[in-house]
């Protein structure tokens, strides 16, 4: 086996654990490169099909091309597809591209508070309707007990102390001083009324991994990571008026792997095109401990 | 290749790892920049260990709390360095990290010597099963590179691990501080010839795969997806050793149900007629036998595991309550999840000066002991020195897993529930009434019935056919009683969610109450969806002195267990009033 093969059976093998032991469980899917490799990896794991809903945050500031990728695959691939969001704070403009807020407070309202309640299924949901390709209020209302979602370690410092299965407090709140122990593939699988579990099989996947992955299983993913014509391309995908592109000329997924082991970014953090990380010393963390993923 | 740092708190591992990524250029930049731009803006002079406690938490406390996960490489491959916290609180994240290990560095500081978590960190690595094992004698520069300092702590340090079975690979001399032995030569030690630590780091073997070994795939899930017209019963499993090709003859245990391999399965890969050790996949069988998750395949031509409810172990215990006798625990291996209760303290090891407690009745957290347990069901696994993957278990304790451990060998154990049911009979107060005067008075003999069968589908049929069977007994004017708990089991024998301990409670009750039932001269008829050899046995013994009657429909469930009918179910409830009336429970005819 080589370290992709390995590194695929670990999180299959997590998918699966996750699979059986949670009845209500979800996949947050970002529509960014990484989420779409844990859908492809939910297809091995299930052998082509995927029992899993996929949710969304839509903030109404992604990139419009997310949208039409994710409303396309959803789509070809027959997935149930939901999504929810803030729209008290849409409605009412209280965002940061509206200027009434700085980026952080935008983060925590778009994104951290519309995820806590969509996945407690407090504030509505929608789902797509795979006739149609339209959506309609998810009449579902379930909490999602199990919470996939495609964190890697290398990302930042406080992803790299995650646990596989880490359970979260009624609050979302992730206690990092007293997380669970995991060995032998043994998880944290059990939980009390009210909690929730986030399960991460991406963990121990880096960056490049992800972009062998992509290219050896020949995964689809947005064009938004390649340079169309601009100089320009996405390397990590978020709000437009958050999310800068970076100068690139690479056109498609070999060009990319071979910028990341001997170019440009070798040596440059994935996030660094991420405005909200460097607003506060812990942004990031900060974020993360109320929910953010 | 995963490695893990072990040692004491204070020891130096964060050091050795924020050197280790300085001196290989693995950190990304802007990495070394905000944490020197933190340390300027905190006033605190720089260090290496601050690029990997990267929490706010532990900047204030100054110790690893959890473990951290750090990828750098060498010219030969690529690692992730696990970094795992030395201090004693913090063990379980210590094992987290180590478990996922291939190799460990274990380190001590120079000057103050080997100490309390140096001892107890390596023999939790022994239990982990890691094999190499370095030994990093760090601060150097704080003992002048004294190579008598080096030579007392190798000397005592071998000693101790050579006890717990771990030849260490190598010491090495260094300062993570400095630099010295870490990624270059070391000019102030020089009577020391032996590897730095990142030469060592490249000659450290990769874990082997274990294809060379029998076939071990414990059963993750069984899966019927129907959509896009998919027939496909797929048994998904991560094959820990050994290889499947189609043909086998495979068995699953502890059921024993037998079938062949008929397919393997996968998505977006090539047809394949083999799968060997590591990989997560599927197979089909040639026949649609009911196997539950939790079980685990081999092949029938091959060493068999153990099969036993009752074996030694030796366990490590980070729960925050003690291991405690007569108290129900969940023990999961594999992916079976079973009640365990802990039956007998062999000896407490004190980890850290390994001397023999016996006098603790309980196991404490950061306790390692040896014990034996017992658990509600046979369960199949290996002795660790044949296959230590099936031969590791967890035990949960309240949602917790509180403790990990091996397995040494299966113990042969007096049947404890015998024992309790003929402490029972012995303290059962009997009225006046003898069960002669009942039968005479009611018309017929008590009776116990269950009714099981093997095949799905056939869940609420049984249950269908048990009420008919009541209906029909009540109208003879039978004192016939109908126990509806099939619903229950049901759920709980295809949901497993639920409650690990559910069916077998459930089981217990029903063969308590059907002791009572019977002896009240009723005759008490139930349902158990796929009843196994050791359910029917123990409702057997529990509704002991009385009598029961097993009906299978269908496909049986039974590996060994002899019903004392299969029927089909067209016709079965005059098939069992026959019955009835041949073993004289019920009359020939009545008036």
């Amino acid at each position: 086996m080589n370290h992709l093969d390995k590194l695929e059976a670990q999180s299959v093998h997590i998918l699966r654990e996750a699979y059986r032991e949670f009845k209500s469980i979800c996949m947050l899917w970002s529509i960014g490169k990484d989420s779409t490799v844990l859908l492809w990896l939910a297809r091995k794991a299930f052998f082509g099909h995927v029992p899993i809903p996929l949710v969304h945050v839509d903030t109404h500031f992604k990139i419009p091309e997310m949208i039409q990728y994710r409303d396309d695959l959803a789509f070809k691939w027959k997935l149930t597809m939901i999504y929810g969001e803030n729209s008290k704070a849409i409605l009412e403009k209280n965002t940061f591209p509206d200027g009434k807020i700085d980026r952080i407070s935008c983060c925590k309202a778009l994104k951290s508070e519309a995820l806590k309640n969509t996945l407690s299924g407090e504030w509505d949901r929608y789902i797509m309707d795979l006739t149609t390709g339209k959506y309609i209020p998810d009449i579902n209302r379930d909490r999602y007990t199990g919470v996939i979602v495609g964190v890697r370690a290398d990302e930042e410092g406080s992803r790299s102390k995650e646990r596989y299965f880490s359970p979260r407090d009624k609050e979302n709140d992730w206690d990092v001083g007293d997380q669970p122990p995991e060995f032998w593939n043994q998880y944290k699988t059990d939980f009390a009324p009210g909690t929730h579990v986030r399960i991460h099989p991406l963990l121990d996947w880096t960056e490049l991994n992800i972009w062998e992955y992509i290219e050896r299983e020949n995964i689809p993913i947005t064009s938004l990571y390649f340079d169309r014509g601009s100089g320009k391309r996405y390397r990590s995908l978020g709000c437009y008026p958050c999310t800068t592109p970076v100068e690139s000329t690479a056109t498609n997924v070999s060009e990319i792997i071979e910028e990341l082991k001997s170019g440009k970014f070798a040596n440059i953090a994935e996030r660094s095109g991420r405005a909200q990380d460097k607003d506060d010393g812990g942004g990031l963390e900060t974020l993360r401990r109320d929910g953010y993923m | 290749m995963n490695i893990v740092i072990v040692g004491h708190v204070d020891h130096g591992k964060s050091t050795v790892i924020g050197r280790l990524l300085a001196d290989t250029g693995s950190l990304p930049e802007g990495k070394l920049e905000s944490v020197k731009e933190y340390c300027k803006k905190n006033s605190r002079p720089f260090e290496y260990a601050f690029l990997l406690d990267a929490l706010k938490d532990e900047q204030a406390q100054g110790i690893t709390i959890d473990t951290a996960r750090c990828f750098f490489k060498t010219e030969s491959r690529d690692y992730i360095i696990i970094d795992a916290p030395g201090h004693i609180e913090f063990l379980k994240n210590m094992v987290t990290g180590a478990s996922r290990a291939e190799a460990a560095l274990l380190v001590i500081d120079a000057k103050e010597g080997i100490a309390e978590n140096s001892k107890r960190h390596g023999h939790i690595v022994a239990m982990l099963g890691i094999k190499q094992v370095v030994v990093l004698v760090n601060k150097m520069d704080l003992v002048d590179f004294d190579e008598n300092v080096y030579n007392n702590i190798r000397t005592e340090f071998t000693r101790f691990l050579n006890k717990i079975n771990i030849n260490p690979v190598e010491f090495i001399p260094m300062s993570a501080f400095d630099g010295d032995n870490v990624a270059e030569k070391s000019s102030r030690a020089k009577w020391y010839d032996g590897p730095t630590v990142l030469e060592q780091l490249d000659v450290f073997e990769n874990k082997k795969e274990n294809s060379e070994l029998p076939l071990r795939m414990p059963v993750q899930d069984i899966y019927k997806f129907t959509g896009e017209g998919d027939d496909r019963r797929i048994v998904a499993g991560t094959i820990l050793s050994g290889t499947i090709r189609t043909g086998d003859k495979v068995i699953f245990l502890p059921s024993k149900k037998k079938s062949t391999i008929k397919s393997i399965e996968g998505f977006n890969v090539k047809h394949r007629d083999t799968a060997y050790a590591d990989e997560a996949t599927g197979v089909t069988l040639s026949t649609q036998i009911y196997i539950q998750p939790g079980e685990l395949m081999v092949k029938a031509d091959e060493k068999q595991p153990s099969l036993s409810s009752c074996f030694k172990v030796n366990i490590f215990w980070v729960g925050k309550a003690p291991f405690v006798k007569n108290k129900n625990y969940k023990l999961k291996i594999g992916n079976m999840k079973i009640g365990v209760k802990l039956l007998e303290i062999s000896s407490i090891i004190d980890a850290a000066e390994l001397q023999i407690d016996t006098f603790k009745d309980q196991v404490e957290r950061h306790d390692v002991a040896e014990c034996i347990l017992e658990t509600v069901k046979p369960l199949a696994f290996d002795s660790i020195s044949d296959i230590d993957m099936t031969g590791r278990f967890v035990i949960v304790d309240n949602y917790e897993i509180s403790g990990g451990g091996i397995i040494q060998h299966s113990v042969d154990n007096e049947n404890t529930l015998i024992n309790y049911i003929e402490d029972r009979e012995f303290q059962w107060e009997k009225g006046t009434i003898t069960s002669a005067q009942r039968n005479t008075a009611y018309g017929h003999k008590s009776k116990f019935i269950v009714i099981t069968s093997g095949n799905e589908g056939n869940e609420s049929r049984i249950q269908d056919v048990a009420k008919e069977l009541e209906e029909k007994l009540f109208k003879m004017n039978y004192n016939a009683y109908y126990l509806g708990v099939g619903s229950i089991l049901q759920s709980i024998a295809s949901d497993i969610v639920l409650d690990y301990r559910g069916r077998d409670e459930q089981i217990r009750h029903i063969g308590e109450l059907a002791r009572i039932m019977t002896d009240s001269g009723q005759i008490f008829i139930t349902t158990v969806f796929n009843l196994d050899d050791y359910e029917a046995e123990k409702l057997k013994l529990l509704n002991q002195p009385h009598d029961i009657l097993v009906i299978n429909i269908g496909e049986s469930p039974f590996d060994s267990f002899k019903p004392d009918a299969c029927i089909p179910i067209e016709g079965s409830v005059d098939r069992v009033c026959d019955i009835l009336k041949n073993q004289d429970i019920i009359l020939e005819y009545y008036l």
